[in-house]
């Protein structure tokens, strides 16, 4: 075995060897497989072809290939590319790992995921920067069902080049009836998903044929090996420089009075000083002045360079708006239809809300359920109530503003997001917008003569909504009851809305799963916000037990307008009291999803008002709420 | 675009990223070639302003003498503020390289970082490393998330799709993030060429005094370096590839004395380049187990 052989050139001249080498292009590739397809030992194979390996690696690799391998005393390329302890102990890999070499002609970044069970999370991650995929498959196996499940998801995110690499051809006797056979059934499925391109091409991971030279052992093959062809396929970079100028703003640059530059890394098309270009979403015109980077102004910036721009104009224009080319802006809405891949442990809920993540642009999401789920191995589409981990579906997406996109089809920086849990901060989804359901531009509110202000002064009152939360029999409705009736007699006009009466009629189709209660919580906050339109002080007495759906509540209203009670007490004294007898029926397993019991409940961190139960009675927690009221309205 | 556009595109699209969404960024400043290539993207990425966020030192007091000279320059030259933090900790204790072996780099660095980013609340840390460095590394994710004890856990990191980063976190989480983490060695050397990045003078060769210890030719940078009796530093013209704490850090005899010189040396070379580096060479999965801990 021989390690890294450095070019001649490298010797002879170093600055013609630097120079050409500066000139490669960059292409980013996912390999996609299961350990079994001899996926990481391609990779290794790549690396050791292409002259990566250095001569301490290559002795640690001989001593582990001896110790853990599974080729005997061979090399087991494999262990090259199996990074986490954990993980070469229990001889597979379990997340995106990324690899990089070069040829003459390329450099290469490598997107490696494992092949099991947490594949479409990974395989999604990895072919969401690709510009090609190579899609293995065992020549003694042929097309399988991963197979299918891997050209699918690599389409879906975009992947234009897809590379067939029939693999394991010298356990097949290198026959070329067997690769024939494999690369016509693989068209016929490709061209099913709108997969009308691909090369097949037939190696042997193991011995290296037709990776980086030709083999005698298929004279048959007439077309390029695998490097060969990934030094020539065409980068997709290139096709995202066509098309109208888009510059999402990433960073407002003011280190001065006399300077305001908008920076951002291009995401289509071209600019040069003087163009006409349109700020969206305020829709304001005005021109390019200046080009500014750290080497000089510049005549012209593409898709792809990280640039500050100068406006000819004072316009107000930040974060998340996005600089375009005048005549020909990306549009804006605040409803969309999206292919979402569920990537968390915890199931999408549908209505609860969501940080979006779009270019530089943030917003609260909410999911309605999904309208159906795709089968990643079948591509059947069925119907499903939520999305579990690694599920793919497709359903509506809500923003509670309106936001600059494209259809992901088009650009993968306007149309590919990220959904983020509020609590947690952990990244649950990934998205790609199909299409706007409801264009931004063309939903305006009905503006209303009589303005919530007005209403409220009629009342001579200021709207609230008392947002009552705790354990089932903490007393909620009691106490809520009795602020109601105080604050009758002094002539202000109220509503409550009691949980298991919104349940008898608006809610009355809604269960107790954790989606349902989230829906319930989302139609009682907005009928509370329409209340407080109306200048009423609105009482809620709802369990409520989740934080999100909480905060998502009080975003709906006004600045200080949801005021939240925690009804503090300990499971012990609700369950002692159970004046309903759900408890018992609930420790007795004839009611599922019960707060407390087997659904959890999410105190609030900093409630506006807190009663305890144990140490204050019901009336005297109604009069200090009053008089809390009282004292806000003075404030 | 060449690959080094690409790349130089994607390091500031993170710099800015991290200004734009963090409350308190800050910049590991290890004074090494990678770092110089770092705070070079950060002063393009915010032309003509200078980057809006401190460099942060975490100071050994056992760097060789000529980082620290750069070190002041480096700050003054792109208009930042330099904070450098050394663990009093260790400081009391006497920590030093020669008799406490990797308890010197627990408390000096791993410790002495801790400490730094907790006095000055910083949310997010930038670092030089990147992916073609250690198999560990080439798993992380470009923003990675730290629980509020700094530990990294590889199984619960948070997908990276397209060029979106999370960087939300709770009070007292925080972010460390790899602006480089596409880079290779030779993206780097290739890119301090072309930019004409100024580096410690140590990496290229000169006549140096050095000594062989457990077969590591160190250099003999100043008089705390305890000498056998009757030993003599013997000069050797000698060159660093990668830069840390001087007794720790193990140079190559070269001629090598101009960045052409030292590019075509290290692509001529046979050993990869981690292999100078005393801390690198414990187990296979030493790295890893550093970083849960919060190494950066």
């Amino acid at each position: 075995m021989t390690a890294y052989q450095p070019d001649d050139l490298i010797r002879t001249d170093i600055r013609a060897y630097l120079a050409q080498h500066e000139q490669k292009s960059l292409l980013r590739f996912i390999t996609c497989g299961s350990v079994d397809d001899g996926k990481s030992t391609l990779i290794g194979r790549l690396l050791y072809d292409s002259k990566q390996i250095f001569e301490d690696q290559l002795t640690a690799l001989e001593a582990d290939s001896k110790r853990v391998g599974t080729q005997g005393q061979a090399i087991d390329f494999a262990l090259l590319v199996d990074g986490l302890a954990a993980e070469r102990e229990q001889g597979i890999t379990i997340d995106v790992a990324y690899r990089f070499f070069a040829t003459e002609k390329r450099k290469f970044i490598v997107a490696d995921t494992p092949g099991h069970e947490q594949y479409t999370r990974n395989m999604v991650t990895g072919a969401s920067t690709a510009d090609l995929a190579v899609i293995l498959v065992d020549a003694r196996k042929g097309v399988l069902t991963q197979t299918r499940r891997h050209s699918f998801l690599a389409h879906l995110l975009g992947v234009r080049n897809i590379v067939l690499a029939i693999n394991k051809m010298d356990l097949v006797h290198y026959d070329r009836a067997v690769f024939d056979r494999i690369r016509l059934a693989y068209r016929a499925f490709a061209s099913e998903i709108g997969v009308t391109d691909f090369k097949a091409i037939p190696v042997s991971g193991l011995n290296g044929d037709n990776i980086a030279a030709p083999t005698q052992n298929m004279a048959w093959y007439e077309g390029p090996t695998l490097i060969e062809h990934l030094e020539t396929v065409p980068v997709d970079a290139d096709r995202e420089a066509r098309g109208p100028f888009r510059l999402p703003v990433q960073w407002v640059n003011r280190p001065n009075l006399d300077f305001r530059g908008f920076a951002g890394t291009i995401a289509a098309g071209a600019v040069r000083p003087g163009d006409a270009v349109r700020i969206v979403p305020s829709g304001r015109t005005t021109t390019v002045d200046r080009i500014v980077t750290f080497d000089g102004d510049l005549n012209e910036a593409r898709a792809g360079q990280s640039v500050t721009v100068t406006l000819a104009e004072e316009v107000d224009c930040s974060r998340g708006d996005v600089i375009a080319a005048a005549g020909d802006p990306p549009e804006t809405a605040d409803q969309f239809e999206a292919t979402i891949v569920w990537m968390a442990d915890e199931p999408m809920l549908p209505g609860r809300a969501y940080v979006l993540q779009l270019g530089t642009q943030t917003a609260s999401a909410t999911l309605r359920t999904p309208k159906y789920q795709v089968n990643v191995n079948t591509l059947e589409q069925t119907a499903a109530r939520t999305l579990e981990l690694n599920a793919i579906g497709v359903a509506t997406l809500a923003l509670d503003r309106p936001i600059v996109f494209e259809p992901y089809e088009k650009s993968r920086e306007l149309g590919g997001f990220i959904l983020i849990d509020k609590g947690t901060n952990a990244t649950v989804a990934a998205g790609m917008i199909r299409f706007a359901l409801r264009r931004a531009a063309n939903v305006h509110r009905q503006h209303l003569d009589v303005t919530r202000e007005r209403r409220a002064g009629l009342k001579n009152q200021r709207p609230a909504v008392l947002w009552f939360t705790g354990l089932s029999g903490a007393g909620k409705s009691t106490i809520a009851n009795l602020v109601e009736t105080k604050l009758a007699r002094m002539n202000r006009h109220t509503f409550l809305l009691d949980g298991d009466n919104v349940r008898h009629g608006l809610n009355r189709d809604l269960g107790f799963t954790d989606a349902d209660r989230v829906e319930n919580i989302r139609r009682v906050g907005e009928v509370a916000r329409l209340m407080t339109d109306a200048g009423l002080i609105v009482l809620t007495a709802f369990i409520s037990p989740f934080r999100a759906e909480r905060d998502l509540v009080r975003q709906l209203m006004a600045p200080g307008e949801f005021v939240e009670v925690h009804v503090d007490t300990t499971l012990a004294a609700a369950e002692a009291r159970d004046v309903k007898g759900l408890y018992a029926k609930a420790r007795g397993g004839q009611l599922a999803n019960f707060t407390g019991i087997d659904s959890p409940y999410e105190a609030p961190e900093a409630p506006d008002l807190h009663v305890d139960t144990a140490t204050e009675s019901a009336e005297d927690a109604a009069e200090r709420i009053v008089r809390w009221l009282l004292e806000r309205e003075e404030a | 675009m060449n690959h080094l556009d690409r790349l130089e595109a994607e390091s500031i699209h993170i710099i800015r990223e991290v200004a734009a969404v963090a409350q308190k960024p800050v910049m590991l400043y290890s004074i090494g070639k990678d770092s110089a290539v770092m705070l070079h993207l950060a002063r393009k990425a915010f032309f003509p302003a200078p980057p809006p966020f401190p460099l942060l030192h975490v100071d050994t007091t056992w760097k060789f003498r000529a980082m620290y000279a750069l070190r002041e320059k480096a700050a003054a030259d792109a208009g930042m503020e330099l904070i450098v933090h050394q663990n009093p900790d260790a400081k009391a204790r006497g920590i030093n390289p020669f008799d406490h072996g990797s308890l010197h780099t627990d408390l000096w660095k791993t410790e002495g970082l801790k400490q730094a980013l907790d006095a000055g609340g910083f949310d997010a840390a930038f670092g030089g490393a990147r992916r073609d460095e250690e198999k560990a590394r080439a798993k992380e994710r470009i923003f990675s998330f730290r629980t509020a004890t700094h530990r990294w856990d590889p199984k619960a990191q948070r997908p990276e799709l397209w060029h979106l980063y999370n960087a939300r976190h709770a009070k007292g989480e925080s972010m460390r993030v790899f602006p480089l983490s596409n880079w290779t060695e030779l993206d780097v050397w290739q890119y301090i060429a072309r930019e004409r990045i100024e580096i410690v003078p140590l990496y290229f060769a000169a006549p140096r005094p050095t000594v062989v210890r457990d077969g590591l030719l160190l250099m003999v940078d100043d008089d705390r370096f305890p000498l056998a009796p009757g030993e003599v530093p013997v000069d050797r013209s000698i060159r660093f590839r990668t830069l840390g704490c001087y007794p720790l850090t193990g140079a190559v005899e070269s001629e090598a004395a101009t960045l052409d010189d030292v590019i075509r040396e290290m692509l001529l070379t046979t050993t990869s380049e981690r292999q100078g580096r005393a801390i690198d060479k414990e187990a296979g999965a030493s790295m890893e187990l550093k970083k849960q801990a919060g190494y950066f």
